[in-house]
């Protein structure tokens, strides 16, 4: 943790906070049901979304899936776009048409998301595909859960990656569940890092709810791929605090024990993170105050703009099906 | 002019009054001179597919592509279609212009996912903020035993799917002008082909040039009853054509040339002029673009049938092996005059 700079330490600080505000924020509208969308959560998750995205540059593409949110806001979507959308709003970043699972902000890389396990995959390789022919020296991420790593399309699409040498990062986001499915029940050994060997590329497994590992380990993997070294294998083990789908948690429905929920949340990453920036004198409790303070503002106004804001024009219904010619 | 004109032999060449500054070529050098234009013209595009740059070259549409520019952008590919259909839209994604290439129909059921999930539905869901500019080839397979799974005519899968265009050329000039229009559509674009237009000629223009898609054209006028073929179904058509013209019927014959966007308005405005209908489709009766244009007519044109609209199409089974089940299995020019001559006497 020495080598980060303190600056480094609490901006990555600041976006596992301000990731935590915002689903916390979803869970208290959410009961309103005036957001009409499937919410797909992932508190307890943050510190990858932090980790990663801060070794990117705003013009580098990441590709996500319908666990979106704590991605997006990493690489900097507009927060207010983001919740207009949640409400069905025509200000939404997809105009209203992708909803919680299909975010989009090309200003800052995100070129659309896919709800599809898997899907994103290959786009992210694909993407990585146009810059080695752009060369414009933009790297390409792809985050997905472990359930994906049960897809043709993860195999397929690292070992093209592999292939060609694309500058592309796999992240894979190991919280042990597919929906419901445990992943002892859907893979023969506990170890997706290992899966990159096959492909020929350098698997990693770091704790994913530590943050500086998470930091340290996609910055050498992102040195890696803009040195036209290829793709790299990240598994980071984490785990999802609340239900696969919805804000509400999924023990009492008998989908997980409860123990292992209450275990997890021992380790949360954000107090964990939190305990050290403030024994290391990185951060003050004071700093910390005003910090969410000034989140929970930026949230209130997104909140706002989001329910304000017209609803879409129903001739919309028929836009955008096609694009028009350049 | 000579660019509407459908050739079938050599003798139909010769006819042509004035032959004058007319390049003829077939089909399959008809698209081989548009992916080399595409990818002389603009660094957007590259090709990617299994074999685009062995010896055979995709029965000879992307030959000899490779050494003129690489096999960065000739690309052969791993044996994984739905992987690398995703790798093809991500490209397309970030600005790209992938010719995504198969040499058979039947290896798309593999790319579903990426084709339907993503490709179709990303312009949309994304509120129209990101384009996905893909084109992908393939090739309906007919005879030598190639039998169920190398000769499929899937189109009409395609035509269900909101947000993909499909394309469906029959002439060496179409072929040519329809790719290079689909390469700038900025959509995905289903381009299929069918195997046996590949040695039919025609006359075909060096320059660039573009055949809009959603323009269909008339490629014989008549009186008596319209038909409208597609992709090979056209050859037959006009085999049909010639016989019934010498029995005092005069087909008039339509190439839809892109089934969607579908030129509803020109099939209509024919069957409102001959009061009968015959289509001609190179795929499976139910559920087929023949269906799909039946429908369409009945909604907008009724009034003006005078009899029952009739489809010339595949049986509804698998592909047969065996030569004498394929003849059986594949209609044909004496298919459709059954069917016009049936549709007279109604």
């Amino acid at each position: 943790m020495a080598r980060i700079s303190s600056t480094t330490l609490k901006r990555l600080f600041h976006t596992m906070l301000r990731i935590r505000r915002f689903e916390e924020k979803i869970i208290e509208l959410y009961p309103a049901q005036d957001m009409r969308t499937p919410v797909h959560l992932c508190i307890g998750q943050e510190a990858i979304a932090a980790g990663v995205c801060d070794n990117l540059r705003q013009e580098d593409y990441i590709f996500t899936t319908h666990r979106n949110h704590g991605h997006c806001i990493a690489k900097g979507i507009d927060i207010a776009a983001l919740m207009a959308e949640f409400y069905g709003k025509v200000t939404g970043c997809s105009r209203g048409k992708g909803g919680s699972m299909h975010p989009v902000a090309p200003e800052c890389g995100i070129l659309g998301t896919s709800a599809i396990v898997g899907g994103c995959i290959a786009l992210a390789v694909g993407t990585a595909l146009a810059s080695s022919f752009q060369q414009d020296g933009k790297i390409s991420v792809a985050f997905f859960g472990d359930g994906a790593t049960d897809e043709g399309i993860f195999h397929e699409s690292l070992n093209f990656a592999s292939l060609k040498k694309l500058p592309v990062l796999f992240i894979c986001e190991n919280n042990f569940y597919a929906t419901n499915s445990p992943q002892s029940a859907r893979q023969p050994h506990d170890h997706i890092a290992k899966r990159g060997a096959s492909y020929h590329i350098p698997g990693f497994q770091v704790d994913g709810n530590d943050v500086v590992r998470i930091y340290q380990t996609a910055q050498r993997a992102a040195a890696r791929a803009r040195a036209g070294k290829g793709p790299s294998l990240i598994e980071c083990r984490t785990y999802r605090w609340k239900g696969h789908v919805g804000p509400d948690c999924d023990y009492e429905k008998g989908c997980r024990p409860e123990a292992e929920l209450r275990d997890w949340m021992q380790r949360c990453p954000l107090e964990l993170f939190q305990s050290r920036l403030l024994a290391d004198g990185i951060i003050t409790a004071a700093e910390i105050v005003s910090l969410t303070e000034i989140i929970d503002a930026d949230l209130a106004a997104a909140v706002r703009f989001g329910k304000e804001s017209p609803v879409p024009d129903t001739t919309d219904l028929f836009r955008h099906v096609y694009g028009e010619r350049d | 002019m000579p660019w509407t004109k459908v050739f079938i032999d050599q003798d139909d060449f010769d006819s042509l009054p004035n032959q004058e500054g007319l390049r003829w070529i077939t089909f399959r050098d008809s698209l081989r001179e548009a992916q080399l234009q595409m990818l002389q013209h603009d660094d957007k595009v590259f090709i990617l597919g299994e074999g685009v740059d062995d010896p055979g070259g995709i029965f000879g549409s992307t030959v000899g592509l490779w050494e003129i520019f690489g096999k960065d952008r000739v690309m052969d590919m791993a044996i994984a279609e739905n992987g690398l259909t995703g790798v093809a839209v991500g490209a397309a994604l970030a600005g790209m212009k992938p010719i995504f290439v198969h040499m058979r129909m039947d290896f798309l059921p593999i790319c579903m996912d990426q084709i339907i999930n993503h490709a179709a539905k990303w312009h949309y869901m994304t509120g129209g903020k990101v384009k996905v500019p893909l084109v992908i080839r393939s090739i309906i397979g007919r005879g030598w035993g190639s039998a169920a799974q190398h000769s499929q005519a899937l189109h009409a899968l395609f035509l269900h799917i909101p947000g993909l265009k499909v394309v469906m050329p029959a002439t060496p000039y179409d072929a040519k002008g329809l790719l290079m229009a689909a390469v700038d559509d900025g959509n995905p674009v289903m381009f299929i082909e069918h195997r046996w237009t590949y040695d039919y000629k025609g006359p075909v223009p060096e320059e660039m040039y573009r055949v809009p898609l959603g323009q269909g054209v008339v490629r014989r006028p008549g009186t008596d009853v319209t038909v409208v073929a597609i992709s090979q179904m056209l050859y037959e058509a006009v085999k049909a054509a010639k016989a019934l013209a010498a029995a005092g019927i005069e087909m008039e014959i339509i190439d839809p040339r892109t089934l969607n966007p579908l030129d509803e308005d020109l099939i209509c405005a024919s069957v409102r002029k001959t009061g009968r209908l015959v289509i001609a489709d190179v795929g499976c009766r139910t559920g087929g673009a023949g269906a799909e244009i039946a429908s369409r007519v009945a909604e907008k044109a009724f009034s003006a049938l005078k009899a029952p609209i009739a489809i010339v199409a595949l049986p509804d089974t698998p592909s047969p092996a065996a030569h004498a089940l394929e003849l059986a299995y594949y209609p044909g020019a004496a298919q459709i005059v059954a069917e016009v001559e049936r549709l007279m006497g109604a």
